[in-house]
């Protein structure tokens, strides 16, 4: 019952193609998930799903052990309970960085513009982004616009944030301090789904590790036990690419 | 008084802009409210039937609003095509003279030159909105609805302001295009530049000075509404660099802080 999300035999077709064929986990709060696989094996249409932005063709969601995909959900408040951080940062390019922070808190939530501005001071500060609230994102650094989407997606106050690889549209340099970033989250107890390609970053922040091959989950279970002892060949094999690569 | 007219070029245009230059700056006014107010309604209605047509018809949708929006579709599909297909000054005494014989409705002067070069305008420009919202990366409406806008807030607030900046300039066209084009609208009577300076031509046979004038002044009116939208435009960018906003000037603005005595006795 401490659930905050369950997934239940999701699945999602497009066509005739099988993108998530069965798969089954749940989120207790403060957990913070890591999602690793090869590319294609559907991990951001998995992230996609959960946020609605895909409507599953099978199996169910529990958000709070009420399914959001049953009639009469709204979708809407149920997004704004869920932050999304994207690979390309979605930051919008009509307003400036401050803009772009109290937007969703002032025409979803209503917060009133001064207290939503504050707010978003805070988690600006905290991603280090406080000092360019007046630029647009096409004025900053790749690290810089992921930061301050983090700052964006925080500002709604979501329980779960997901994270769609937030780092691979960064150049080497700048991974870093997103990373950073999303580290001090997750140790603040903050309930994440993280899908990424850093390896070692998953290690370090996850408490749970999901690696997918096919629209499946081929394993899951602790860090330590993911990246130290794999049981699955497939999990081997995908491990060991990357420490070679 | 025909006899006084001065035998040279320039003499004459002088001439003429003495006893007519008000009637001319009357007409150019004219044309240049008939335009500036056409070109904003036309930009509604475009936005308006541009917005309509992007709304995908899905396959999840409710039967009512299938049907509604095929219907408001399919209508909308006839007034732009109707509207791009044929010519404005066709339409100016079609309308007009159809209003009257067919609805008994005289329309006034003022109101059938809105009306038909909004009309037009707004068919022109509900291609280019849906091209313009078309454009933004979808990710632009991903994130909108990430942080838990309605599609309505997603359009409202990040769309469609994305897609006014995106066809300025289709604007600034039909801006141009309507000053010059509001001339048709002489065929119902509408006194605007072209039909002022005809009028002064007709009178004393200058056709050629009375037309240099209208020249000048058409050119006049939209060169300058090209370069006032041309720096609307840079004012949507908003500014070019953006000022760092040091941990300071933010505490002072949000008035979190007042200015320490420090900096007043320095
Ligand atoms: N909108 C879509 N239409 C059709 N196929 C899609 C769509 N989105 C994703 N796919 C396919 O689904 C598979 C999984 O994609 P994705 O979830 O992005 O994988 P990953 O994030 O693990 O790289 C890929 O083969 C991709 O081509
Ligand atoms: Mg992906």
């Amino acid at each position: 019952m401490a659930d905050i999300l369950r997934i239940e035999h999701l699945k999602k077709d497009f066509g005739n193609h099988s993108v998530l064929r069965d798969i089954s986990f749940s989120v207790n709060s403060g957990d913070v998930t890591a999602i690793i696989g090869a590319s294609g094996s559907g991990k951001s249409t998995l992230l996609r799903c959960i946020n609605l932005l895909e409507t599953p063709t099978g199996g169910d969601i529990l958000f709070h052990d009420r399914s959001i995909l049953a009639k009469g959900t709204d979708i809407p408040a149920y997004r704004s309970k869920v932050g999304m951080v994207f690979q390309n940062f979605n930051l919008f390019e009509n307003m400036n960085v401050l803009e772009n922070c109290i937007i969703a808190p002032v025409k979803v939530l209503k917060v009133p513009r001064a207290e939503a501005t504050e707010r978003a001071m805070g988690f600006l500060r905290r991603v280090g982004m406080a000092d360019f609230i007046n630029a647009r994102p096409r004025q900053l650094s790749g690290g810089q616009k992921q930061r301050a989407a983090i700052a964006r997606a925080l500002t709604i106050q979501p329980e779960v944030l997901l994270f769609d690889e937030p780092t691979s549209a960064l150049d080497p340099q700048m991974v870093g301090e997103v990373l950073q970033v999303i580290g001090d989250l997750a140790s603040e107890g903050r309930t994440m789904l993280i899908v990424t390609h850093e390896m070692a970053f998953a290690r370090d922040v996850s408490n749970h590790v999901i690696f997918m091959e096919n629209g499946l989950i081929c394993e899951e279970g602790a860090p330590a036990k993911i990246f130290g002892a794999p049981e699955m060949d497939s999990t081997r094999a995908f491990l060991d690419r990357f420490r070679k690569g | 008084m025909k006899t006084s007219l001065p035998a040279d070029f320039w003499g004459r245009i002088v001439f003429i802009i003495q006893r007519y230059g008000l009637s001319y700056l009357k007409g150019a006014g004219t044309t240049l409210v008939i335009s500036l107010v056409a070109t904003l309604i036309g930009c509604i209605i475009g936005f308006g039937v541009g917005v309509v047509q992007y709304i995908p018809i899905e396959k999840g949708d409710r039967l009512y609003k299938k049907i509604l929006l095929r219907i408001a579709k399919a209508v909308m599909n006839i007034y732009v095509e109707v509207f791009r297909g044929t010519p404005m000054m066709v339409q100016a005494m079609f309308i007009y003279y159809g209003a009257s014989q067919v609805l008994n409705l005289r329309m006034s002067m003022w109101f059938a030159a809105f009306f038909i070069v909004s009309i037009n305008t707004g068919a022109y420009m509900a291609e280019t909105v849906r091209g313009g919202i078309i454009s933004i990366d979808i990710g632009q409406t991903e994130g909108a609805l990430a942080v838990g806008m309605t599609p309505v807030k997603a359009m409202n607030h990040v769309l469609i302001p994305q897609a006014l900046r995106n066809i300025m300039p289709q604007i600034g066209n039909n801006l141009i295009i309507n000053i010059k084009d509001t001339c048709v609208l002489s065929v119902i009577g509408t006194v605007e530049l072209f039909f002022a300076s005809k009028s002064v031509a007709g009178t004393y046979y200058t056709y050629f000075e009375s037309m240099t004038i209208a020249m000048a002044l058409y050119l006049t009116m939209t060169v300058a509404a090209s370069r006032l939208l041309r720096l609307w435009e840079k004012h949507m960018d908003g500014p070019a660099n953006y000022d760092l906003a040091t941990t300071d000037t933010l505490a002072y603005t949000s008035g979190m802080l007042t200015t320490p005595d420090r900096q007043r006795s320095r």
